[in-house]
Formats: C-alpha cells, sequence, structure tokens
C-alpha cells in the first residue's frame, strides 16, 4: 500500500522552471520585513567587522605599548577592544533578536495563508490530496523554510561577502597567487552546482516520503478501532516500517551525498593552499616575493576555509528551502475549482422561494472514466419535499453534494429559483442552502458552536426548538450542558446522538433548501418516528431533497425520485411508484418474495439457512 | 490547552470532562512529572544510542584524524616557509617537494575522514530517527482505544511527525559541532595552561559566569521549548480536524469561523516559539560577550605582566590567538545546546508516550483458548463500567451467551449497547467483574488470540490506503484473490466491486472517499466474513444499506452466524429477527430476555418496538 502515490500530489517529478523560481516567489512574504531584513544584514555585518577588529587590536596591544612599555597606551587599546567587543555582542543580540520575530511572523503568515487556501479549496480536492500530505507542507517544510530565512540566507549572503573580499585582498596583495586563488572559484562552482541539482532531487524524494509517512500515521490514528477490531497492530507496524526505512535510505542517501560534497568543499581551499605554497616558495627563493608577504598570503587564505566549507550546508539548506517553496505552492498554486463567478449575486433568504431544478444534468469525479450521474432532470417545487431513493453506490450523496456546491456539475446546470447556482455567491447559496450528511461531523468544540455551525447569531430559543426538533434535549444533560466539548476531543456520543445534532444544525439554519442524508439511519424505531413527525411540520417552510432508504422515512416526501445507475428512472408519489414501478418496489420491500435482489449473482450457499422473517 | 482558552472571548472549545481530560502523561506540566520525564527522555536517548556505540567510537575516531589533520595545515605552511625555502634558494628543491607531498596527503586525510564522519553520522542519525519513530508508532498501536480516545489522533499526528522532526534537526549537525567544539575548548583550555597559569587562571574565571548563564538558558528554554512542542499540537490537532471535516466546513461556511481559531492557535506557537528564540539571541551574544570581556580583561592583565617582565611577548600574543580560538566553539557549542534543548522537548513527549503504560494489556501469562466444539461461549460476571468513574454506564451485569448464539441487543440510545460490545471486543477492561470467553477471563487471552476469535463491526467503517481487495484481506492477511473474492461474493459486494474502474485492485483513495457509505460497509463485511471469527459483534453495521442490499447480507448472515456466537446491535429489527435471542438493555441493565417470537407474545417492550417497526415497513 504505497501511500501518497494514489495520484495525490500528482506533478512529482514534473519537468519544472529554475529550482529557485518557487522560492523566489515567496519573497512577498519577506517584504514586510524588508526593514528588519535590512537591519539584521547590516548588524551582521558590523558585528563580522568587530569580530575581525578585536584580534587586530590585539595584535597591535602586542606589536605597540608591550614592546614600548606604554602602560596608558596598554589601558587606551585595550579599552577599544572592550569597546569594540561590547558592540560586537550588542550587534549579535540585535541580529538574532530582530530575527526571531520576524522569522517565526513570516512562518505563521505562510501557514495562516496555506490553511486558508486549503478551506477554499473543493472536496475533491481533499478527495485527492491524503491530508499527511498537506499537514507535512504545514509543519516540516514550513520549518525548513523558517531556518533558510533566518539562517541560511543571512550566511550565505554574508560568507558570500567575506569570500569576495578576502579574493580583493589577495589579488591586490599578490595579483598572480591572488588569480590562481580567485581561479579556485571554478571548481567550487562546478561541485556545488552539481550538488544542488542532485540534491535538489534527493531532498525532494525526502520532504515527499516524510508527507507519505504522515499520511500512515493520520490514517493509523483514523483506524484505530478498525486495527484493535481486528489485531493487525502488526500489519500496519510492518506498513510504517517500510515507510520509514524508505525514508532511512533516502534520510542516508541524502547525508552521503552531503558527505562527499562537504568533504569537497573542504579539499579545495586546502589543495590550493598547498599550490599556493609551492609557488609562493619558488616566488620567494626567485626573489619575487618576500616571506612576510607569503605569511600574510597564507594566513589571510585561511580566512577562507569556513565560508567555502559551510557552503554545502548553505547550499542543502537552499535546496530543502526550495523544495519546501516548491511544495507549498503546489497548494497555493492550485485554483480553487469551485468560487464566485464575476459578477454573482447574492439572494437573501425572504427573497428566495425555493424552486430548485436540475437539469440535464451530469457529474463524474476528476480521473474517473465514466459519470456518477447522467442526464438528471429533477424539478423540486418551493415547499415540496423530495425523496431520493437507490441502491447503495447509485450516487444519492453524490447528487445531493452538487446543491451547497461541494462539487461542481460537470454538464448541465442546477437552478435555484430560475438562477444558475454557478451565478450565486457561495456564500449565499451555503447560506441557503443547508445540509446533514450521512456521517455527522462533530468539532472538538462546545454543543453550541457544533450546532451554530451554520447560524452564529442564533438565539437561545432557535436552539432549543432545533434541539427539540430533532429529538436532541440530552445535550441539556451533557455534564455541562450546551457548553461541553465534543469531538474526537471531548465527550463521545453514539451514532444516533451525535446524527440527531447534525440533523439540529441543519435545521437551525432555517434555509430555503434542506438537504438531508440518509438522516435518520442511527435513529431507533421510536425516535425516529418522533422526529418524524417534527421534521415534517417543518418541512412545510422549506425546499427538502432528502435521500432515504427506509420506507418509514419517505412518508415524509411528498414525490420520491429513484436513482438507478446514475440516472432517474421514476419520479413520483410514494404510492404511485409503489405499484407501478417494480425496481422502486424492490428497492423498499421487506418481502424478498416480491422480488430478489436484483443484482446477485452470488446468492447464498443452497440449503443456507433462510431468513426467519415473522 | 490552558495556554489558549482565557485568550479566547467566544469560548467555542467547550468544556471537557476533565481540563485535562486531553493530556496524558506527556502533556504534564507538574514539576515532578517533567522531571520525570527528563529522566526518562534522557535513558530513552541511551537506550536508542546504544546499538551504535561502535559506529559512534568510530565517528568520534574519524573526527579526531579529520581535526588533526586539519591542524597540520598551518603547521606544514610554516615548516615550507622555515626549511624549504633556503634549500629551493640553494636549488634543492627536495624539502619544498616533501611538504608539498606531507601536504597533499594531510588534505587526503582530511578528505577522506571528513566524508567517511559524514557518512557514518547520517548513518547513525538516520537509524536513532527511523529508531524513535518505529517504537512510538509501535507503542501507539499497542496502547488501548481509552488511551487513544484521551490522546486524540491530531496529537499522535503530532508526536511521530513534527517532534521528530525537532529530533532530526539536531541529529542533522549536532554530532559534529559538539564533539569539535568540546575538542577544540578542552586542548585549547590545556595549552593556556600550559602557557601561563597566572592568566590562564584569569581567564577561567569566565566560567562560572558561562555556568550560570548556560544553566539560565538551559530552564528557560526547556520550559519554552516545552510551550512550542504543545502549541504545534495545537495547531495540528486543530488542521487535521478541520480538513477532514470540509464538507461540513463549507456546507455551512465555517471558514471565516475556522481561519480565527487557526489564527489564534498558529499565533500562539508563533509566540512561544519567538520566546524560544529569543532566549537564544540573549544566550548566544551573552556567551560572545564573556568571551570578549574575558580577551580585554587578559589584554589588560597579560599587558602588565609582560611590562612587569613576569611574561614574555611571544606568550601573549599566543595566548590572544589561543583565546579565540577558546571562544569560538563556545558559539557553535550554544546553538548545538539549543538545538539539544528544542530536540529534548519533543524526546520528553515521545518518552512520555513510551512511558504510558496499557490499561487494557496483553496477559503477562496467556492461557489458551480450549479448542473443541463449544467454541465461542461468552459470560459477563458481574461486570460493571463507566468511562467516567461519577457516571456508570453497566452495573453488575451478568449475561451467558451459549456458543453458536445469535443475541440481538436492543434499547434506547445510551442504554449500554455498544458498550457491552466495546468489552466483549476489550477495547475496555471492565470496572469490577469479568467477562470470559469459553471460561477464560479476557485479561488472560493472548491478544493476538482474541482477535482472531472475537471481530467487532461498527457503523463507522475505516478503509485503509490500498486497494479494494486489501481492505477485504485485512480480515486475514494469508487469503488468497479466491478467498477475497469468495468473501465478496458471500455478502453481496462482489458485482459493485467488479464495476469499478480496477475490480478488486481499485485504490480506495482517502478514507473510501470514492465508495458510498453503503460499499464501504459491504466492504467492513467482507473483511469480517473473512476474518472468520468465532464470536461476531455486529454494532449498527448495516445502517447505510438499501434495503435490497441489507437482505442480501442479512441471509449470507444466516449462513455466516450459525455456526458461531454473534452479538448483534441493531436499530433495524430486520437485523434482529435471526437472532436466537434477543435482550433488551436499558440503562445498564437487562431488562428482557427470550427467542424473539416469546417476546412478542409476552407483549414487553420488545413487543411494542416490533410492532412500531412492522408498522413503518411496506
Amino acid at each position: 500500500m504505497a501511500a501518497g502515490s494514489d495520484g495525490g500530489p500528482a506533478d512529482r517529478g514534473e519537468a519544472r522552471r529554475h529550482p529557485l523560481n518557487n522560492l523566489w516567489r515567496l519573497r512577498r512574504y519577506l517584504r514586510p520585513h524588508a526593514v528588519e531584513f535590512s537591519v539584521l544584514l547590516l548588524a551582521g555585518l558590523a558585528a563580522t567587522g568587530a569580530g575581525i577588529a578585536v584580534p587586530l587590536v590585539a595584535q597591535r596591544v602586542v606589536d605597540g605599548p608591550v614592546a614600548d612599555r606604554d602602560l596608558p597606551g596598554l589601558f587606551q587599546l585595550a579599552g577599544l577592544a572592550l569597546a569594540l567587543g561590547l558592540v560586537e555582542a550588542l550587534l549579535i543580540f540585535i541580529r538574532r533578536w530582530v530575527q526571531s520575530s520576524s522569522s517565526v511572523a513570516m512562518e505563521a503568515a505562510i501557514r495562516d495563508d496555506i490553511y486558508a487556501h486549503l478551506q477554499r479549496l473543493p472536496a475533491s480536492f481533499h478527495d485527492r490530496w491524503p491530508s499527511g500530505q498537506l499537514l507535512s507542507r504545514i509543519t516540516s517544510d514550513l520549518s525548513v523554510l523558517r531556518r533558510f530565512l533566518s539562517f541560511g540566507l543571512f550566511f550565505l549572503i554574508l560568507n558570500l561577502t567575506t569570500y569576495l573580499v578576502v579574493v580583493v585582498l589577495l589579488v591586490r596583495l599578490h595579483p598572480a597567487l591572488g588569480l590562481l586563488v580567485a581561479a579556485s572559484a571554478v571548481p567550487l562552482f562546478l561541485i556545488t552546482r552539481r550538488f544542488g541539482r542532485h540534491y535538489h532531487t534527493a531532498s525532494r524524494r525526502m520532504q515527499d516520503q516524510q508527507g507519505d509517512v504522515a499520511t500512515l500515521v493520520e490514517e493509523t490514528a483514523q483506524g484505530l478501532r478498525t486495527m484493535k477490531a481486528y489485531g493487525r497492530g502488526p500489519q500496519l507496524a510492518a506498513r510504517f516500517v517500510a515507510g520509514t526505512r524508505t525514508l532511512h535510505d533516502t534520510g542516508v542517501g541524502k547525508g552521503r551525498l552531503l558527505a562527499r560534497t562537504a568533504a569537497l568543499l573542504d579539499l579545495v581551499p586546502n589543495l590550493t593552499l598547498g599550490v599556493v605554497l609551492v609557488a609562493g616558495a619558488a616566488a620567494v627563493a626567485n626573489g619575487r616575493l618576500t616571506i612576510g608577504q607569503l605569511v600574510a598570503f597564507a594566513s589571510l587564505q585561511l580566512m577562507l576555509i569556513w565560508p567555502v566549507q559551510s557552503l554545502g550546508w548553505i547550499i542543502a539548506n537552499g535546496q530543502e528551502a526550495a523544495t519546501a517553496a516548491d511544495r507549498i505552492l503546489e497548494v497555493l498554486d492550485t485554483p480553487p475549482a469551485i468560487v464566485d463567478a464575476p459578477g454573482a449575486i447574492a439572494l437573501t433568504r425572504a427573497a428566495v422561494r425555493g424552486r430548485l431544478r436540475f437539469e440535464a444534468v451530469g457529474f463524474r469525479y476528476p480521473g474517473a472514466t465514466t459519470p456518477v450521474l447522467r442526464g438528471i432532470d429533477l424539478a423540486v417545487e418551493p415547499g415540496e419535499t423530495l425523496a431520493v431513493v437507490g441502491a447503495t453506490g447509485s450516487g444519492k450523496s453524490t447528487l445531493l453534494s452538487l446543491v451547497p456546491r461541494l462539487h461542481e456539475v460537470e454538464t448541465g446546470r442546477i437552478t435555484l429559483d430560475g438562477h444558475d447556482l454557478r451565478d450565486l455567491r457561495l456564500t449565499s447559496l451555503r447560506r441557503l442552502v443547508a445540509v446533514a450528511f450521512e456521517e455527522p461531523t462533530l468539532f472538538s468544540m462546545s454543543v453550541w458552536e457544533n450546532l451554530t455551525l451554520g447560524r452564529p447569531d442564533a438565539g437561545e430559543d432557535e436552539v432549543r426548538a432545533a434541539l427539540a426538533l430533532a429529538r436532541a434535549e440530552f445535550a441539556y444533560d451533557l455534564p455541562w450542558g450546551l457548553r461541553t466539548r465534543l469531538g474526537e476531543q471531548g465527550l463521545s456520543l453514539s451514532g444516533g446522538q451525535r446524527q440527531r445534532l447534525a440533523l439540529a444544525r441543519a435545521v437551525l439554519v432555517r434555509p430555503a433548501v434542506l438537504v438531508l442524508d440518509d438522516p435518520l439511519s442511527a435513529l431507533d424505531v421510536h425516535t425516529e418516528a418522533l422526529v418524524e413527525s417534527a421534521l415534517k411540520r417543518v418541512l412545510r417552510d422549506m425546499t427538502a431533497l432528502l435521500v432515504v432508504h427506509r420506507p418509514s422515512t419517505i412518508a415524509l416526501a411528498d414525490r420520491v425520485a429513484l436513482l438507478e445507475h446514475g440516472r432517474i428512472t421514476a419520479v413520483g408519489p410514494h404510492a404511485e411508484l409503489l405499484a407501478n414501478v417494480p425496481a422502486y418496489r424492490a428497492l423498499l420491500s421487506a418481502e424478498p418474495a416480491v422480488a430478489p435482489p436484483p443484482r446477485s449473482p452470488a446468492g447464498p450457499a443452497p440449503g443456507s439457512s433462510p431468513l426467519v422473517l415473522s | 490547552m490552558t495556554a489558549v482558552e482565557p485568550a479566547d472571548p467566544a469560548q467555542w472549545r467547550g468544556l471537557a470532562a476533565d481540563p485535562h481530560a486531553d493530556r496524558s502523561l506527556a502533556e504534564d506540566t507538574e514539576p515532578e512529572a517533567v522531571a520525570r520525564l527528563r529522566v526518562r527522555s534522557r535513558a530513552l536517548l541511551a537506550d536508542v544510542l546504544r546499538p551504535h556505540r561502535a559506529r559512534l567510537g568510530a565517528a568520534v575516531a574519524l573526527l579526531l584524524t579529520q581535526n588533526a589533520a586539519a591542524m597540520s595545515g598551518p603547521y606544514l605552511v610554516m615548516l615550507g616557509i622555515d626549511r624549504a625555502i633556503e634549500p629551493l634558494r640553494a636549488g634543492d628543491p627536495g624539502p619544498l617537494a616533501a611538504v608539498a607531498v606531507a601536504f597533499a596527503a594531510a588534505a587526503g586525510v582530511e578528505y577522506g575522514a571528513r566524508r567517511g564522519f559524514l557518512t557514518l553520522s547520517a548513518r547513525i542519525g538516520q537509524a536513532v530517527l527511523l529508531d524513535l519513530r518505529q517504537r512510538v508508532y509501535a507503542h501507539f498501536l499497542r496502547l488501548p482505544v481509552a488511551f487513544h480516545e484521551r490522546y486524540t489522533s491530531g496529537r499522535m499526528i503530532s508526536r511521530l511527525t513534527s517532534d521528530i522532526d525537532s529530533i532530526a534537526e539536531l541529529v542533522d549537525g549536532g554530532v559534529e559541532s559538539l564533539v569539535m567544539a568540546a575538542l577544540t575548548i578542552v586542548s585549547v583550555a590545556g595549552i593556556l595552561l600550559w602557557l601561563d597559569l597566572p592568566l590562564a587562571a584569569v581567564t577561567l574565571l569566565a566560567f562560572p559566569l558561562l555556568f550560570w548563564l548556560s544553566r539560565w538558558f538551559a530552564r528557560a528554554s526547556a520550559a519554552a521549548y516545552r510551550r512550542t512542542r504543545e502549541a504545534m499540537a495545537l495547531v495540528i490537532v486543530h488542521f487535521v480536524e478541520s480538513m477532514r471535516g470540509i464538507r461540513a466546513v463549507q456546507a455551512y461556511r465555517r471558514e471565516a469561523r475556522n481561519q480565527d481559531i487557526f489564527a489564534s492557535v498558529n499565533d500562539e506557537y508563533r509566540r512561544s516559539s519567538r520566546h524560544a528564540f529569543r532566549l537564544i539571541a540573549t544566550y548566544s551574544p551573552g556567551i560572545k560577550l564573556i568571551g570578549n570581556v574575558t580577551v580585554a580583561v587578559v589584554l589588560c592583565y597579560g599587558g602588565a605582566r609582560v611590562l612587569g617582565g613576569d611574561t614574555g611577548v611571544g606568550v601573549l600574543a599566543a595566548f590572544l590567538l589561543y583565546l579565540r580560538r577558546f571562544f569560538e566553539p563556545m558559539q557553535e557549542l550554544s546553538q548545538f545546546y539549543n538545538s539539544l534543548q528544542s530536540a529534548t522537548a519533543a524526546l520528553e513527549k515521545l518518552a512520555g508516550v513510551l512511558d504510558e503504560r496499557p490499561q487494557v494489556a496483553d496477559a503477562a501469562r496467556p492461557v489458551p483458548l480450549p479448542r473443541g466444539p463449544a467454541h465461542g461461549a461468552v459470560t459477563f460476571r458481574a461486570v460493571s463500567f463507566g468511562y467516567r468513574p461519577d457516571a456508570p454506564i453497566l452495573t453488575g451485569l451478568d449475561l451467558t451467551i451459549e456458543a453458536g448464539q445469535t443475541v440481538a441487543l436492543i434499547g434506547p440510545t445510551g442504554a449500554g449497547k455498544s458498550t457491552l460490545a466495546k468489552l466483549l471486543a476489550r477495547f475496555h477492561d471492565p470496572v469490577t467483574g469479568t467477562v470470559s470467553l469459553d471460561g477464560v477471563d479476557l485479561r488472560q487471552v493472548a491478544d493476538a488470540e482474541l482477535r482472531r476469535t472475537v471481530v467487532l463491526v461498527t457503523q463507522e467503517t475505516h478503509l485503509f490506503g490500498g486497494t479494494v481487495a486489501e481492505n477485504i484481506r485485512f480480515g486475514r492477511p494469508d487469503a488468497d484473490d479466491g478467498a477475497v473474492e469468495a468473501a465478496a461474493r458471500a455478502i453481496g459486494a462482489h458485482d459493485f466491486i467488479a464495476a469499478l474502474p480496477d475490480g478488486y485492485a481499485t485504490e480506495v483513495h482517502r478514507r473510501g472517499g470514492r465508495l458510498s457509505a453503503g460499499q464501504r460497509q459491504l466492504v467492513a463485511f467482507a473483511r469480517a466474513f473473512l476474518a472468520d471469527p468465532a464470536v461476531l459483534i455486529l454494532d449498527e453495521a448495516t445502517s447505510s444499506l438499501d434495503i435490497p442490499t441489507e437482505r442480501l447480507v442479512q441471509h449470507a448472515l444466516g449462513t455466516i452466524l450459525r455456526d458461531r456466537t454473534a452479538v448483534v446491535i441493531a436499530h433495524r429489527l430486520s437485523t434482529v429477527e435471526i437472532a436466537d435471542r434477543v435482550l433488551v438493555l436499558d440503562d445498564g441493565r437487562i431488562v428482557e430476555d427470550g427467542p424473539p417470537a416469546e417476546l412478542i407474545a409476552d407483549g414487553g417492550r420488545y413487543a411494542a418496538l416490533h410492532h412500531q417497526w412492522r408498522d413503518s415497513l411496506l
């Protein structure tokens, strides 16, 4: 089970533009901190200068006052060294202090934006992307980026500056040898370029695999009960071991790559130093160079070692940051497929009568070959309740999800009071349409917050009425009443309880169109009857579209539409369909004799015990 | 948690059973618990490093070699200048050639040693991360459902992703800087003492200051990084939950409010990490300051000593040079210390998880279940249970289910039906009393055997990433394709699976995104059927099926359940009708018990429900 390979981040390994392109595009997050960044860069350069000056002053102390036995001079210069030392520490403090707030602020800003964007992306996007991959982008990738912005970038600039300054000094000191040192930049350039290219691939693989591991973890967390129920811990553990081992191998490979380059980056300045030494010694022997010059040259050249050595780490960090930027922008660049059309209008609840019409609607899931829905024509009149009935997997829930535009119709259109849904503002549409899903989603928030999801301004009386209608008064008896936290981090409720809260939530919106997906499936017969009669009263004032499985719930509907393999094959009052449409009868009748299961080549084994039907 | 709540005026989070309900040991902030976790995290670190002792030794040896080679560079330069130039002038290139060869050799050794060291340290680091990941994951799998209900999935994800990341950060560059810095500091301190004792003593006066500053940083940053870890966990929890519920979020236009909440947890993380970075922003220049002041002091005192004739100029010069090399690695060390603090905070969290003892522990000396025809007899004896002590759900329940019997559990929401099922599947252990299988207390049955024998199917069907076939095979990993298909056929899932784009090899995608709820239930059924347990528990397992499919499943159940014990919980009484016996549960007590026909004749609660249900049918 190769997690993450299932179509989510599809463009992995796609030929892309310059690897740093995406990193460069993230500069907009740097812009608000431009002043801070210049301050810290200046402070950093000044601190480096002060740091170099301290030993120079110390040297002068030795050469000057000490040699001249000048005590006041000694204290003067020592005072200067102290002052420089204080300034250096202060500058470092300023640089780090400024950095600490700007880098985390940038990180937080990007994270907020990714979250906001993900909330805008449609359900089909979330179906395709494993959430572990999304999660690793807002955690691992962002901290890589933060590290680059706070250290890598800074040291890249600082070390390049140091390198250039030292090389210029060397050339001025001795042009021929200086040019020799400058020439060593060529192999350095070739090494780092090669490294950058390889490392880019490796870090992309690594960060993707991190996302895969996060996905595995996320999935395990989700399927924990199933795992426990079957005692399949070892199997999941084996899968995890495989995933983490891949990650481990990539990590080791990446380490090996870095090791080779870092060692080469060490070797080049060393060899240059050796060549300078030999050539310099020869020059001294020929009298073209003094020993003092050679010593000065060599010691200056030693100052190049650190900037070159650190180049490996900085480039590695930069490549990882570039990869992180790629991965982050993959998400941010995905245009939200379902957005407001230009000139989209908002309808007020009062202005909407609630005539819902499907006109030749077709839909297929992205990447699927066969459509789920084909040529759906259906009209629901204001105040009418239409039930959609169909076999498991016939497309009922998909049909419903098109109304609040969680998915977008592929062909045809859906209209509300004659307006194409795509001409309405999304917020307006979703205020007019309320949905209760088959699997009620409760968040780790208070009951109140969960209930008022679609109506934050709902009053206490309205909430009470909605709870009463859904027979969910049990909420008042929870330990803290409506302030009790629900969801994963709070009190866990039974399936029936959750379903009733979800129903109350939908009803509370007082929508123009109420969409209920098998809303009473988890209720016992008694409660179901009570909820039904209450619901019936409410449904008079709104248009409703229901998916139902049980004949009892169909009593709520004025008309029923039969959905078979993505097509509407019959529409009419329940009694009429029951009398005239055999497929409908087969679907709803409890008597197996009336119509045997339509699609069951593999019936029960002959001689198996018959159903006990009283 | 508490860090966020007071700041939020709307109190959207609501109140949990206990303010610390969602914390475990790992989230504890009590001083003694923190201290204990520190100890545990160090032990954990030692434990994961132990198998790599030899490699670590080799790495340090390589590092020393590299260092020696690097140190020889300046010495060889000096040698070349002092000893090779004169002979060269005299026309003898031999000494220069010798120095050049030695120089090249040193550079070669340095290259090899550095490359070897970096490769080796990457290997060790990755192996440690691998070990930690696998240990923590395996432990999460071992911990019971009750733990996970408390700990929540977001936190589990956070432990295995972002916490491991911060340890990886240390692993990536930490070891080198630690060893090199320690090495330099110790050797330079030795040289200083050897050069000039009084001057060295003045230098060493800086040590108490360094120590004091480091202790302050250690304490402050430990607390700060602990806070960032928790803040990050909250970010992850909220993120995962809103992505999982994205349909509800969008349908109810929840985006803006969610964004506010996310921004607030994200901001809490921003503030806590800024605080942590500000500590290092103070600590690191602090170290620098102490170093620079020491240089100035040495300059004065040393200069005075030279003037007084107590020491030579050369010594002072050397002293000053070495002093620089002494304080420079301190900077790196402070950086390393910072990563260490951050990694330690993460390691503490992991240690906290590993410290968690499963309350539903696997038996130390498991008792094998008796083999025989009467396989699957279930007994509840005086079982009491509640998720919280003040709210008991079952009190003193006695129940015997004969092997092979199919029992239906009926009752209103909250009566304890699901709880009974969970106790039988040993998701929880009873507070008092025992649940036993064929006379053996479940607590004494080995987990693997228990899971082979008892399977619970709930209405929340989870499909794992992978193909449909793999998901069915989850019930019995060694089943071949034929057996998988036979199971699917038996419960009537074959047709829809065969119609999928790749049939049984179709990837179910993320959380079964493209299968309908009913189809997922069918896959889960096929999985249970393939598992072939002696005891099958169905908790609302057919609620999303349409009637013909449900009928098909029931028909199959007639066969499946015939030779095994079954407990069926269903609101749809059609499912109940295949039962040999019906139990009506109310408020944790069995109020009716008997064959369905008998109960209907008796005219009790079941009879009333049955009547109502018959009326609801066509």
